[in-house]
């Protein structure tokens, strides 16, 4: 009986470690940014296969969030959507039906197009959520041609704080006058991956196949 | 290049240098001798030393299996022999008990038999006086008297009718001894029953008798210590841990799928997403937990009902007590594996939500609900049943266990021998290895100081008698072994 004890004393020990445990170290944070100015509104399906994919692959306990890019994007008002999955699976597949049917905003808001594009400020809110979240693995998903317009009364020359945070441009489609010249999309790109790493992030990536969406997470 | 005497022929230089070292080195001999002799005794002796302690540490391990496997052997035996004793003992409590009952009953029966044979025995009367008479007067002359003639013919008509009722007076007391004979019939058969069973429980306890005789052998042989059982006793360890690895090792196919089976909906219950320090799932770790306690719960359950005995406390335990937790053991089990069918209903759950969500993620509109007949049901009933019948195989694995951990330690041990022994021969193997290094550097240290050598020959030659010239000149190597 003495050794029925012991055993059911340790079941309960590793039963209670496991409830003590580091509960967000290894749980995913994805801010994805929707790029909604100017020729870029039509990109819009791409983004929603993107947004259905992540839903398909984030587990119990991931957060995700969708928000557009406009004129100025440093604002909780252009989250589209947000959730951070329940624990329970059931629970969790009913938040990300939600989810999609909540995805139906960005075609009605993306209908008025922005006269400006503020990645910076989409970034910096995104940072912000993230860090928020306490997340193990923060990615921020950039849907958008990288091309950054700003009106002249938006201040968006700061440092940006990317600590621990993966940056991933998709779908960086290509511009007239990148056509024209090809060395405006590669710098465009290179001064945006100095701007990220100088900023702490762990790392920058670009996938522009959206066939393997899995690259997305470096897989 | 500084030691190059001539630094246009380096050939020349190294040649010049040699032939001043020369004297130096042909004066250094015995030392350098020694050197080698000391180098290698430094490295041989050490390696001598250690390959003895691998043989003493062999001889001592193996004399150490050998008394484990004898006791475990005498163990086994003196096991095998009680049970033998047991089942002789139920034989005749059984049986034997019944004896004196049976022999009454047989007695009794032979009673009744011989009493019915002698009714059999007995004769009909014996025929009456007046026969005679009839004699007398079938003696009388016939003479043509009308009279005599008509009182014979009445005499002879009463003896016919006397004569038929005599003769169904006969047959009638036949035909009873006859019903008395085959009354006999029954009391034969059930006799030659008994003695059937009788005849067939004597066999059973000669079976057991020689049983009993092969294996008071094995066990004299244990105790004599005899070889030949040492190597049985191996090499039926050796197949005991071949075999029990194999059923172990089907059992963690049986696990494995078990684990799989509840891993999933385990989220549910711990919480997916939910991560112990070292990168486990908390559901994973969970799953896992589950199939330990219900092995655990297996290994009592054998333990309590005393078909395993690696935990002598339990095993030793009072009747009822082992009985107490051979009952909680199994409602434990019994719990769990309610537990896995709920699980299995719950994995199929998930699996059909998530199943649902994806194809609404694939297609723009919102998916129809997916037809649910009594097909579609036919894998949850399969994982519900799987669920329920795992834990309880798994229970079964204490049997193979207990074999795999008994017969495990002498095929450990011989295996450990066999390592030991092998690092004892490889480690005199090196040490013979340098000494014959040693050997060859001193013949090479001479070939090439031959010069100086060759004229030390040439003038001890001279110097002494020819026939003590010509003695070998042995090298400065001591013998080391």
């Amino acid at each position: 009986m003495k050794t029925l004890a012991r055993l059911v004393f340790l079941v309960l020990a590793v039963l209670a470690v496991a409830g003590c445990a580091d509960k967000k170290t290894y749980a995913r944070a994805v801010y994805v940014l929707v790029d909604t100015s100017g020729t870029y509104t039509k990109e819009l399906d791409k983004a929603n296969q993107l947004v259905n994919y992540l839903l398909g692959t984030l587990n119990p306990g991931d957060s995700l969030a969708v928000a557009r890019v406009k004129s100025r994007s440093f604002s909780e008002k252009d989250i589209v959507a947000k959730a951070t999955f329940a624990k329970d699976p059931l629970q969790a597949n009913a938040q990300k039906r939600a989810f999609k049917e909540q995805m139906a905003k960005l075609a009605q808001l993306a209908k008025t197009g922005s006269a400006y594009t503020d990645i910076t400020g989409g970034i910096l809110q995104a940072a912000e959520f993230l860090n928020e979240t306490g997340a193990g693995r923060k990615t921020i998903l950039i849907f958008s041609d990288m091309q950054e317009e700003l009106d002249k009364q938006t201040m968006r020359n700061i440092p940006l704080n990317l600590t621990g945070i993966d940056v991933v441009a998709l779908n960086v489609t290509k511009l007239g006058t990148d056509n024209m010249d090809p060395r405006r999309y590669t710098g465009r790109l290179e001064q945006w991956e100095k701007r990220v790493r100088a900023a702490g992030a762990t790392d920058w990536r670009m996938v522009n196949d959206l066939e393997h969406l899995e690259r997305v997470f470096g897989g | 290049m500084a030691w190059m005497l001539f630094p246009t022929n380096p050939a020349l230089s190294a040649l010049v240098l040699f032939l001043i070292l020369l004297p130096f080195l042909y004066a250094a001999r015995d030392p350098v001798h020694r050197l080698f002799g000391a180098l290698v005794r430094t490295v041989a002796q050490p390696l001598r030393l250690a390959a003895r302690w691998f043989d003493a540490a062999a001889i001592a391990m193996r004399q150490r299996n050998e008394v484990v496997l004898l006791a475990e052997g005498r163990a086994e035996i003196t096991q095998a022999i009680q049970r033998e004793f047991e089942r002789v003992t139920a034989i005749v409590r059984r049986d034997l008990q019944g004896y004196p009952a049976l022999q009454r009953r047989l007695l009794d029966e032979i009673t009744r038999i011989e009493e019915d044979y002698t009714k059999c025995g007995e004769v009909p009367p014996p025929p009456p006086e007046w026969i005679k008479a009839v004699e007398t007067m079938a003696k009388i002359r016939h003479t043509g008297d009308g009279l005599v003639q008509k009182i014979l013919e009445q005499i002879s008509s009463s003896i016919v009718d006397i004569y038929d009722k005599v003769l169904a007076e006969y047959r009638r007391s036949y035909k009873d001894r006859h019903k008395i004979l085959e009354g006999f019939q029954p009391f034969w058969r059930s006799l030659e029953q008994t003695l059937t069973r009788v005849s067939k429980n004597l066999t059973g306890l000669e079976e057991s008798a020689h049983r009993i005789d092969a294996q008071m052998e094995k066990y004299e042989q244990i105790v004599a210590r005899s070889d030949n059982v040492v190597q049985a006793l191996t090499s039926s360890a050796a197949t005991q841990f071949v075999t029990a690895a194999l059923v172990v090792a089907i059992a963690i196919g049986g696990a494995f799928v078990n684990f799989w089976l509840i891993a999933r909906p385990m989220a549910a219950m711990v919480g997916g997403g939910e991560y112990l320090a070292g990168g486990l799932e908390a559901a994973h770790v969970a799953a896992l937990v589950i199939l330990l306690v219900e092995a655990a719960m297996g290994l009592f359950l054998m333990e309590s009902l005393r078909i395993t005995h690696l935990f002598p406390r339990i095993y030793n335990m009072q009747d009822r007590m082992r009985m107490r937790l051979a009952w909680i053991a199994f409602g434990i089990l019994l719990i769990l594996a309610g537990v896995e069918v709920a699980l299995a209903v719950m994995r199929d759950l998930i699996i059909a939500a998530d199943l649902e969500l994806k194809r609404g993620l694939a297609t723009a509109t919102s998916a129809t609900p997916m037809e649910t007949s009594w097909v579609t049901k036919i894998p949850v009933a399969g994982q519900m049943i799987l669920g329920f019948v795992l834990p309880f195989a798994l229970a079964f694995v204490a049997i193979p266990l207990e074999y795999l951990i008994s017969s495990g330690r002498t095929v450990l041990g011989v295996v450990v021998v066999g390592v030991m022994r092998s690092v004892a021969l490889v480690l005199r193997m090196a040490s013979n290895v340098s000494r014959h290094l040693a050997t060859a550097l001193v013949m090479l240290y001479d070939i090439i100081i031959f010069l100086p050598i060759l004229i030390e020959r040439a003038i001890r030659s001279r110097q002494l008698p020819p026939d003590v010239s010509e003695m070998p000149r042995h090298g400065g190597l001591r013998k080391t072994g």
